[in-house]
C-alpha cells in the first residue's frame, strides 16, 4: 500500500453566489435592524467580508483541511517526550454533558456536583503521584511547573532563605520548560551535565547543591526513557543542602501503578493530564497541569482548592477554600474545568487496573519497537519512551521521508546527548500491526540514501518547507497566498 | 572543517569577537559560532545609547535550530548597531567577520576573559 496525502487546492473562480444551497430555516429572520452607532463614520462599514457558505460546502471545507492534516486519528504518532495519546471519544461526550456546563462564579451549595468531582480528581492524583495536596488550577504543564516554582519560593521566603536560595538546578536533558519556568520565577538556573550513562552524575550533583540552591527539578524516567536509579541519594543531596525536589511529571506515564513519585522523595510535582491520562494536547488552547506537594507545601498551594467539609450535616459536603499562605491565583476559578471532567472521566473508567496496564504497554510498545528497527539505540535500559541515533543520516530529513511512509516521525535532534537523536515514543494504544508499520518505515528510511532523503517529503500535502526563508519572511494570512 | 578566525581580534569563549579600533571597538560572532546556528533568522541587538557590560548579555541571536544570548566583550557605551541585520540576518552567516558585526562600542573597560586568535583556535579545534 502507498501513502499519499490529499491535496485540496482552493478555486476561487468556481465559486459562485448563484448555486449556493441554502438551508430552509424555518423562520430565519432576515429582517434589518437599525443600529444607533456610536462610533464614528470612520471606523464603521457597510460590508462584513465574511466568507458566505452554506452548511454542506463548510462541512467539507473543513474535512478537506482535516484530510491534509496528519494527527493521531490518521496514524501512529510517536513523538517522543511529547506523548501524543489517542484521546477516548467518551471524554469528550461526558465533558458535553450539561451538567458540566456549570458556571463556576456561584455559590459552593449550588456547585456541589463540581466540587466533588474537583475533590475526587484531587484525591485521584494525590494517590497516584504520592503526594500530600493536588491543585487543579495551572492550565498548563508548564504552568505546573511555574506553579510549583512559585510554592517553593513562598517556603524558602518563609524559612527566612528567599533570596539565599537563588539558583534552580536542572539536568541537560530536562525539557525545554524547565529551564524556561525557573528563569521567568526569577531563579539562576544552573544546567547539571548529564553522566556517562545518561542519568544525574551524583558527584556533579553534589558539586552544584548548596546555600543557594531552592530547587532541583527531575524528571524520571529522564527524557532518554531512561528511570534515574539514585533517586534516593539524589533527594537526599537536594534535601541536605536545604533544597526541595520537584518533579516533572511529563513521563509520569511510565510509573502508574508501580511507583509514585512521593515515594521517590519528590516534593513538588505537576501531572501532565494530556500525557499521562488523556486529554487533547492544548495547542495553546485549553489544558491543565495539576501540581501536587507535601504536607509541608500544601499551605502555598494557589487558591481556591476543594475539600470535604468537616461533617456539618447540612447538604454541602464540599467547599472552596484559600490555603494560608496561598501563592494567589494561577488561573481563573478552579482552572480549565473540562479538560479536568475529561481527566476524571479517564481515570474513573480505567481505574487501577487500567493505569497499571497502560504504562505497562507503554513500556512493552516502546521496548518491542526499538527491538525491531535497524537504529541503534544507545542508552538502555528504557522504558515508555526511547532515543535512536540516525548514525550517519540527517535526522531531519529521516523525519521528512518518514512522512513519506504515511506516519508521523519521532522527535528529532534532542536531546542532545544522542548524535541525531529520534526520540521515539509510541505510547500504549498502538497494536502489534501498528508498531510494525513504523518498524517498516524506520527501516525502509535507514536504508536510503541522502538524495532521496533530502528531497523528502514527496507524498505529503504540504513539501520540503524552507525553514530559513519561513522565519525570515514570515507570511501570516487567513487567506490562501497567491504564488507569484 | 577549519574555519576563519582573524588574528587582529580578540575573542571570548562563548564565540564573540572584539576588534578594537582607535576610539571604538566593533563586536560580532565568529565563524565557528554562525556554522553551529546555522541560519540565522534574527538578531536582537540593544539601542545606541544603551550601555553593555563585559560578561554580561547584550542581546540574542535565533537561528532555525536554537536561539542564544550574545555576550559583550567589553563594557561601555553603544555608538552604533547594524542595522542591517534586522532585513538581512543572513549578514551573520555569510560574512560573520565583515557585513556581520553587530555592535560598536565606546570601550571604557575590556572583560578580563579576553582570548587571543590562537587560544580561541584552540578552543574551537
Amino acid at each position: 500500500m502507498r501513502y499519499d496525502q490529499a491535496r485540496w487546492t482552493h478555486d476561487a473562480d468556481a465559486e459562485s453566489d448563484d448555486d449556493r444551497y441554502e438551508p430552509l430555516l424555518a423562520e430565519k429572520n432576515t429582517e434589518e435592524v437599525a443600529v444607533d452607532s456610536p462610533l464614528p463614520d470612520d471606523l464603521t462599514r457597510e460590508d462584513l467580508e465574511l466568507p458566505a457558505l452554506s452548511e454542506p460546502q463548510l462541512a467539507r471545507h473543513y474535512t478537506r483541511l482535516s484530510q491534509m492534516n496528519y494527527g493521531v486519528d490518521s496514524g501512529p504518532y510517536p513523538l517522543g517526550s511529547c506523548t501524543m495519546k489517542y484521546n477516548p471519544k467518551f471524554t469528550e461526550d461526558v465533558a458535553a454533558l450539561g451538567d458540566a456546563a456549570v458556571h463556576h462564579d456561584r455559590s459552593d451549595e449550588s456547585l456541589q456536583g463540581t466540587l466533588g468531582l474537583m475533590a475526587g480528581l484531587q484525591d485521584y492524583l494525590a494517590r497516584i503521584g504520592g503526594m500530600d495536596a493536588v491543585s487543579l488550577q495551572p492550565p498548563a504543564g508548564a504552568a505546573g511547573e511555574f506553579t510549583g516554582i512559585l510554592v517553593a519560593k513562598a517556603f524558602h521566603e518563609q524559612n527566612g532563605e528567599g533570596e539565599q536560595r537563588d539558583e534552580i538546578i536542572v539536568p541537560d536533558s530536562a525539557h525545554g520548560t524547565n529551564f524556561a519556568s525557573a528563569a521567568l520565577a526569577g531563579y539562576d538556573v544552573v544546567e547539571l551535565p548529564s553522566g556517562e550513562d545518561g542519568r544525574v552524575d551524583l558527584e556533579a550533583l553534589e558539586a552544584a547543591a548548596g546555600d543557594r540552591t531552592a530547587l532541583f527539578m527531575l524528571t524520571n524516567p529522564n527524557t532518554l526513557g531512561l528511570f534515574e536509579r539514585d533517586i534516593e541519594e539524589i533527594a537526599d543531596i537536594v534535601h541536605d543542602a536545604g533544597g526541595l525536589l520537584y518533579y516533572d511529571g511529563a513521563n509520569l506515564n511510565a510509573l502508574l501503578g508501580r511507583a509514585r513519585p512521593g515515594d521517590m522523595g519528590f516534593d513538588i510535582m505537576h501531572y501532565n493530564v494530556h500525557k499521562t491520562f488523556a486529554t487533547p494536547h492544548g495547542g495553546g488552547g485549553p489544558g491543565a497541569g495539576p501540581v501536587g506537594v507535601t504536607d509541608e507545601l500544601a499551605e502555598f498551594l494557589p487558591a481556591p482548592r476543594v475539600r470535604e467539609r468537616e461533617a456539618s450535616g447540612d447538604d454541602a459536603r464540599y467547599e472552596r477554600f484559600e490555603p494560608e499562605h496561598t501563592i494567589g491565583k494561577v488561573h481563573g476559578f478552579e482552572g480549565n474545568w473540562l479538560v479536568l471532567v475529561k481527566t476524571y472521566a479517564y481515570i474513573a473508567r480505567l481505574g487501577d487496573e487500567g493505569l497499571d496496564d497502560a504504562s505497562a504497554k507503554a513500556v512493552l510498545n516502546a521496548n518491542y519497537l526499538a527491538s525491531q528497527i535497524d537504529y541503534d539505540v544507545p542508552f538502555e535500559p528504557f522504558h515508555h519512551e526511547f532515543v535512536a541515533s540516525a548514525g550517519d543520516q540527517d535526522a531531519a530529513d529521516v523525519a521528512k521521508r518518514m512522512l513519506d511512509y504515511g506516519v508521523h516521525p519521532p522527535t528529532t535532534k534532542w536531546p542532545e546527548i544522542v548524535s541525531e537523536a529520534l526520540m521515539t515514543e509510541p505510547t500504549e494504544i498502538e497494536s502489534k500491526e501498528t508498531l510494525d508499520q513504523l518498524a517498516d518505515a524506520f527501516d525502509a528510511v535507514a536504508g536510503e540514501d541522502d538524495e532521496t532523503l533530502e528531497a523528502a517529503p514527496e507524498r505529503t500535502t504540504a513539501r520540503r518547507i524552507d525553514q530559513t526563508d519561513a522565519a525570515r519572511n514570515l507570511r501570516l494570512s487567513w487567506q490562501a497566498i497567491d504564488e507569484e | 572543517m577549519s574555519f576563519d578566525v582573524p588574528d587582529d581580534r580578540n575573542y571570548l569563549e562563548s564565540h564573540e569577537w572584539v576588534d578594537h579600533g582607535d576610539a571604538t571597538a566593533t563586536v560580532g560572532i565568529t565563524d565557528f559560532a554562525q556554522d553551529e546556528l546555522g541560519d540565522v533568522v534574527f538578531v536582537e541587538l540593544p539601542d545606541e545609547g544603551d550601555d553593555v557590560t563585559a560578561g554580561e548579555e547584550f542581546g540574542v541571536v535565533e537561528s532555525i535550530k536554537a536561539v542564544s544570548d550574545l555576550y559583550s566583550p567589553v563594557s561601555g557605551t553603544v555608538v552604533g548597531i547594524n542595522d542591517a541585520l534586522h532585513d538581512q540576518p543572513e549578514l551573520v552567516n555569510e560574512d560573520p567577520f565583515g557585513e556581520g558585526w553587530m555592535l560598536e562600542v565606546e570601550v571604557d573597560e575590556e572583560s578580563d576573559d579576553l582570548l587571543s586568535a590562537d587560544e580561541y583556535r584552540d578552543q574551537i579545534e
